[in-house]
């Protein structure tokens, strides 16, 4: 068995009306219902606004606002599944693309903790 | 003794069956090589079969090797290996592993030009070096897109597996694009380079297999179909003096005709079957040219009205438009033309142009095939081009 992260690829410059974020959670809801027992850790995160960053410097830390990188596409939520090799993961991403409407990154894990 | 022969026709075979064994590919490349290594050294002939020798020195070689290490890795591969039987086995697991690796090397999670790379050199038996030439590209480059590519199968966990039925009509198609472009890469060179005529060898030595491996796949078969039939005509495609013969004007005699035999019957089994895909509909085309002794334009014509069903793509288009000129004539060709939008692609003005000299638009015809040159990235090409431009504008 492998571990794959799924991490979701969500535009933050996109507008979503009420009635499409209702849709999306109820879409991502049945996928996670589905993948019970195929997934170990999973959560949507709030957007980047409420984002901050911890950086090394000369053996202190600095904090800044705001994520990593300006780029339109933020981490917006993910999946950490366990599952035999990447075809298996490359199925639950494409239901996830699916279900969020946004595009998922899958990441294999080079360990973990539970494991 | 021609060890060079038997390495090119075994290492695919010898490899796919070792990463079945050791399930890496990286460690089946270097028993293998380890294996080829101790043939050098011992064989004075061949034996009758050189690719079970291979297997078996191979697998022994990895035993060995993975006894010296400790990992727990080495222990579970180790174990994998000595469960597997000592004798030869039958063909049919060995083709298996064939087609696992073709599904393996090119798995969409790969990037495609990684995947023709690795194609080449895990079930050609081509070195870096040799596909690197064949792709003008630096070796290096060539090196480290197949060291990424096996790093990536084994760290993302890219299954070594054929896909199932379900899934086949995502995965069959980079397949078929690899060994297409394989091929392609071979014919756009037609100053006859030897590495590069190998690529066209080595194209429809891949999709035969394939199509041994799945009979039943229509797609496979008209890939088979349509390179036969072109490679069929590459001897009477370069002249005397290297130059390139457009199809009308090529000598029929050339042509290989056990090659298009073969083709045109591949052609009929695909009518049979009447579940027309792109390459079959690119297969008939090519029948239909290698047909009797003159083309049947209206019959091209309407494959590539299928066609373009099937690909609506500006390429497929500009060849319609070829078509569309024999029947309808150089200005409904012309019309048909005027909207494609093909950037830096030199065959759309070149076409352009010997459409304009058709209709007696001489001047629009030389400043279109002074376009074509400028795009032309093949040598034969463009000399072929400036021959036509200066047939308009001898000064």
């Amino acid at each position: 068995m492998k571990t794959y992260l799924l991490a979701v690829q969500f535009d933050e410059t996109t507008e979503w009306s009420e009635e499409e974020v209702a849709a999306q959670r109820a879409q991502v809801a049945k996928v996670n219902e589905e993948m019970t027992g195929t997934w170990v850790f999973l959560g949507g995160l709030l957007p980047s606004h409420a984002s901050t960053v911890v950086r090394p410097a000369g053996g202190a830390v600095t904090v800044t606002d705001g994520p990593f990188a300006e780029t339109k596409e933020q981490l917006g939520g993910f999946w950490v599944i366990r599952c035999a090799d990447l075809d298996q993961a490359l199925a639950w991403a494409e239901k996830c693309a699916l279900a969020c409407g946004a595009a998922i990154e899958v990441r294999p894990f080079e360990g973990a903790q539970w494991v | 003794m021609d060890l060079d022969g038997v390495f090119r026709a075994e290492y695919g075979r010898c490899v796919a069956t070792l990463t079945r064994f050791l399930g890496d590919i990286g460690l089946a490349e270097e028993a293998v090589q380890d294996a080829f290594a101790t043939a050098l050294e011992k064989w004075d002939e061949p034996p009758p079969n050189p690719g079970a020798w291979i297997v078996t020195t191979a697998r022994n070689r990895a035993i060995d090797r993975l006894r010296r290490e400790s990992t727990r890795e080495a222990r579970h591969a180790q174990a994998l290996l000595l469960q597997q039987p000592d004798e030869p086995e039958d063909v049919g697991p060995v083709r298996d592993d064939q087609l696992r690796m073709i599904f393996t090397c090119c798995h969409p999670a790969l990037a495609p030009s990684a995947q023709a790379a690795l194609t080449l050199r895990l079930l050609g038996g081509l070195e870096t070096a040799e596909i690197a030439r064949a792709y003008l590209v630096p070796e290096a480059t060539v090196a480290q897109r197949i060291v990424r590519a096996k790093k990536k199968i084994r760290d993302a966990g890219i299954p070594y597996r054929v896909p199932g039925h379900a899934e086949l009509p995502d995965r069959l198609p980079p397949v078929l694009t690899v060994l297409y472009l394989v091929f392609n890469e071979g014919y756009a060179a037609t100053s006859g380079e030897l590495v590069r005529t190998d690529l066209c060898r080595e194209a429809v030595r891949l999709a035969r297999a394939l199509a041994d491996l799945m009979p039943d796949e229509p797609e496979v078969i008209g890939l088979l179909a349509l390179l036969l039939l072109i490679e069929a005509r590459r001897p009477a495609r370069v002249g005397p003096d290297g130059e390139l013969v457009v199809l009308g004007d090529q000598d029929r005699t050339l042509w290989d005709r056990a090659l298009i035999a073969e083709g045109h019957e591949l052609v009929r089994r695909c009518l049979r079957r009447g579940q027309p895909g792109p390459y079959q509909i690119q297969a008939a085309i090519n029948a239909v040219h290698t047909d009797g002794t003159a083309t049947d334009w209206t019959q091209v014509l309407a494959l590539y009205d299928q066609l373009l069903q099937f690909v609506p793509t500006p390429v497929v288009a500009l060849n319609r438009a070829v078509a569309v000129a024999e029947v309808h004539g150089p200005a409904a060709a012309l019309a048909a033309v005027d909207d494609l939008d093909l950037p830096g692609y030199h065959l759309l003005p070149a076409v352009r142009a010997d459409l304009l000299a058709r209709l007696g638009r001489t001047a629009d015809a030389v400043a279109a095939y002074d376009a074509a040159i400028a795009l032309a990235a093949n040598a034969t090409e463009r000399t072929f081009l400036e021959t036509r431009r200066a047939r308009l504008a001898p000064n």
